[in-house]
């Protein structure tokens, strides 16, 4: 094998109470995509901190191309020829496309003025490199999610780099999408970069990298080529032991009609929305990012006004005003946005868990805070949320108990519905396993879930029917027995 | 089935037992900007019993109460305002017009107790106002409030013009003015209950706790089913409530109404807020914290006042104190997590 053009030895760092990288190796090789693969917390981003110059490592030699080097700062990692793609870009919004690909990086005239006429043709010819059909000229806030995230691949591919690191570059993609970064990656490779791949979805892993790195609890475990493994392996080495099943399906008893929507439309967003949702049941909502699932849900959640169609809950007639009246009547919904929408990070984990429900927990206005304590660890119990305190802040948890603590706040409500929208997004895969089964063991109990997710191993694990949406409008149903990857996936993109 | 056993982190620990919360030693519950506070407060007491000899006569201490006392009593709902990510700078103009509103109602011959009911009223329809335009509109309250401070204030200049309402009943002085047992005036009383009904109303009921939520993360309070407007109207009714209060009290006291009444208030009882800990981005802050700090300005100002230091002096150093205030605990919260920092690289 060829010699890697990146070698790191003995790479620590340590943060105040934690080694979040102890003496850790990495080699990546020219032409070849590694996968950095570890749960949450297991020092996948401290590492690409340190190879991008964010943090100075506490020991440890960076080789590159067999050389010692050193990585004070994000200039160095420039110069050295490695450009990140970040999992959440910093992106401006008011600046043009092309402002936002230069944005540290600009060319100047021999005047020493910003050359845009330069930047302009050269984010054109970049654009056009990555397959992206979008004026250079028009500001960032026009562009779709997905177009955004292309930019910032542009922005990270006008440095010219032998080395790119991309952390989970699929986070907010569709399917269709993801599989034009491939043909990216792939193209990038046969160019001969050295390409780190950091993600959790195995089947990305096994699609696109050749090679692979697991860390677990900020040491090195293993790293190999991926044909010689499986992804049972894998697993192993990320948690210690063996994940037997993500998508732990408990066989349940699918009851009446809980909750039925006939025509449910909104002006711009979505139309004629039909479905019923039984007692015991996980019916799935799949589709492209921007085909409406979440306006439909927070429709239900009555956070979205309606133009037309009626629902019913419970036999009753179901028309929320506001999230108030939903939680009320027993539907609610656990928002996509955990960090924005789910969980007041600044707040404890107690306050979190009881807010949706503390006119309940009060006497004439008075909190009572011993029961507040108690449905707050109840819950934390049940979901085996991680933490050092009930009165820790959310903010210092990780991903995956985050999403406990927001699940959580709203089961102690004991709902009828539970609207989950894309619940293991961005989590590590134990906490990914631990919240598929505990959507399980909803349902047994009788709750009904509707579950909205972009990721189809998920949807084709969990539910027992599938809804797929394209550009506002349902575009095939599915029953559990009768869905197939294919038929899914050509719902949702309208072909 | 799942076997429970594989889905366990390994670093797991028994969650049963997952305390309320870790109590830090006695030194990081010193560490705190309230006693911080209190620090300054002995030391500025300390200073004025050296200025002068007068200071500590039970008298003239509450003399010295009348100065900020009025402010203060705004300063409670403004800071419940303030923590949930607004603020509310027409409250000097709304006690102009409530103070303009009780002197026409007393040319039209309203006894002491309807001038009080009318200075509240106009003061709550005034912050209604405030409220329901930043609410249904979706307007940042610092403009809406901008605005309708030179609203309120243009209209009292309108109605009153160069001239001046004087001879308020008699009894009417008693709000102002009058002691309810021995040197304790009304005001104060008055400024020392609310300040423990507002301490247990943010500490100790849902309200006070969904005022956190929505300053905290106003979106995540919408999406766990509180309704955030209505919420944010009535924190803007009740201020608009006590800077009419505020008005029936210092119109009662100097027993006068110019249009200029109360000009710049809005400042110092913005002071009095953010010195007491309240983060001025919303979130965070104690009614403890206002508290002191009401009295922290109070002992300043009248140290101040001890060594005849002129009111433009006065006024120069409440700006120099706003800026410092909103600087310190920003400064202060750094020194905090350097030393947790510290502490816990030394576990």
């Amino acid at each position: 094998m060829n010699r890697p053009v990146l070698e790191l030895r003995n790479i620590s760092k340590t943060f105040p109470g934690v080694k979040a990288l102890d003496s850790v190796e990495l080699q990546l090789y020219p032409g070849q995509v590694t996968a950095l693969i570890g749960e949450n917390g297991a020092g996948k981003s401290t590492l690409v901190k340190v190879l991008t110059g964010i943090y100075a490592p506490d020991g440890g030699e960076i080789l590159i191309d067999d050389a010692p080097v050193t990585m004070q700062a994000a200039t160095d990692a420039k110069r050295h020829g490695i450009s990140a793609i970040h999992q959440e870009a910093v992106m401006f919004d008011e600046l043009t496309v092309t402002e936002n690909i230069f944005i540290n990086n600009q060319n100047r005239n021999i005047f020493g003025l910003l050359d845009w006429k330069l930047m302009r043709k050269r984010a054109k010819t970049l654009l056009e490199y990555l397959d992206v059909n979008v004026d250079p000229n028009i500001p960032l806030r026009e562009l779709s999610v997905a177009h955004k995230h292309l930019v910032s691949f542009a922005a990270a591919l006008s440095v010219s780099s032998s080395i790119v690191i991309m952390d989970e570059p699929t986070a907010s993609l569709s399917h269709h999408e993801i599989q034009e970064l491939y043909r990216l990656v792939r193209r990038l490779r046969d160019e001969g970069k050295a390409i780190l791949f950091i993600s959790h979805k195995f089947d990305e892993i096994f699609e696109i990298c050749d090679r692979y790195t697991v860390f677990r609890d900020g040491q090195f475990v293993g790293s190999g080529g991926i044909a010689d493994v499986t992804q049972d392996d894998l697993v192993a080495m990320m948690v210690g032991r063996t994940v037997s099943q993500i998508y732990p399906k408990e066989q349940t008893t699918i009851g009446d009609t809980v909750m039925s929507v006939k025509g449910l439309s909104h002006p711009s967003e979505f139309a004629d929305i039909d479905f019923d949702l039984r007692k015991g049941e996980i019916l799935g909502f799949y589709g492209l990012v921007g085909a409406g699932r979440s306006e439909v849900m927070q429709a239900l959640f009555g956070l979205t006004p309606t133009s037309s169609g009626s629902m019913e809950l419970n036999g009753k007639p179901f028309k929320p005003r506001t999230p108030g009246d939903a939680v009320d009547q027993g539907l609610v919904y656990v928002p996509e946005d955990r960090q924005h929408q789910g969980a007041i990070l600044t707040l404890p984990i107690f306050q979190n868990i009881t807010l949706p429900q503390l006119g309940g927990l009060s006497r004439s206005g008075f909190i009572d805070m011993a029961r507040e304590y108690d449905v707050a660890r109840e819950y934390a119990t049940r979901l085996q949320l991680k933490a050092s305190s009930l009165s820790e802040n959310v903010e210092n948890l990780s991903g995956g108990n985050q999403q406990k603590v927001v699940i959580g706040k709203w089961l102690a409500t004991n709902p009828n519905v539970i609207i989950v929208d894309e619940p293991t997004k961005g989590i590590d895969i134990g906490s990914k396993a631990a919240v598929h089964k505990f959507m399980g063991e909803l349902v047994a109990q009788g709750l009904s879930v509707i579950m909205v997710s972009s990721e189809l191993p998920e949807v084709m694990g969990m539910a027992d029917r599938v809804i797929v949406m394209h550009e506002g409008r349902i575009a095939a149903r599915f029953e559990r027995d009768d869905m197939t990857a294919e038929a899914i996936v050509t719902a949702a993109t309208g072909a | 089935m799942m076997n429970e056993e594989v889905l366990k982190h390994p670093m797991t620990k028994d969650i049963k037992d997952l305390p309320d919360n870790l109590n830090g030693d006695w030194r990081n519950k010193l560490m705190r900007w309230e006693t911080l506070l209190m620090v300054f407060v002995a030391i500025a007491f300390f200073t004025n019993t050296q200025i002068s000899p007068y200071f500590l006569d039970p008298w003239s201490l509450s003399d010295a109460t009348f100065n900020f006392t009025e402010k203060a009593i705004i300063a409670l709902p403004m800071a419940l305002l303030i923590i949930a990510r607004d603020i509310d700078l027409s409250v000097a103009s709304t006690i102009a017009l409530a103070s303009v509103a009780m002197g026409f109602a007393n040319t039209m011959g309203a006894g002491p107790i309807e001038l009080a009911l009318i200075g509240m009223a106009v003061g709550t329809v005034a912050g209604f106002i405030n409220g329901w335009i930043i609410t249904r509109f979706d307007i940042p309250a610092i403009v809406v409030t901008i605005g309708t401070m030179s609203l309120y204030r243009g209209i009292a200049y309108i109605v009153l013009g160069d001239d001046v309402y004087r001879s308020y009943p008699s009894d009417f002085a008693f709000f102002g003015q009058g002691y309810v047992w021995g040197v304790l005036s009304f005001e104060f009383l008055l400024f020392l209950c609310l300040a423990v009904v507002f301490g247990i109303l943010l500490h100790k009921t849902t309200f006070g706790r969904r005022v956190y939520a929505i300053g905290n993360n106003p979106t995540a309070a919408l999406f766990s089913g509180i309704n955030v407007k209505r919420h944010r109207l009535f924190l803007f009714t009740l201020v608009g409530l006590f800077a009419g209060i505020a008005a029936v009290l210092l119109t009662s006291r100097i027993g006068s109404t110019r249009p200029s009444i109360a000009m710049g208030w809005e400042l110092e009882v913005i002071t009095m807020v953010v010195l007491g800990g309240v983060n001025i981005l919303g979130g965070a802050g104690s009614i403890v914290g206002v508290f002191i700090a009401v009295f922290l300005m109070g002992l300043v100002t009248f140290g101040m006042g001890l060594m005849n230091v002129p009111g433009i002096v006065m006024s120069i150093f409440t700006g120099c104190l706003l800026i410092l205030v909103i600087g310190t605990p920003i400064i202060w919260r750094r020194f905090l997590n350097a030393r947790k920092m510290r502490s816990n690289s030394g576990e």
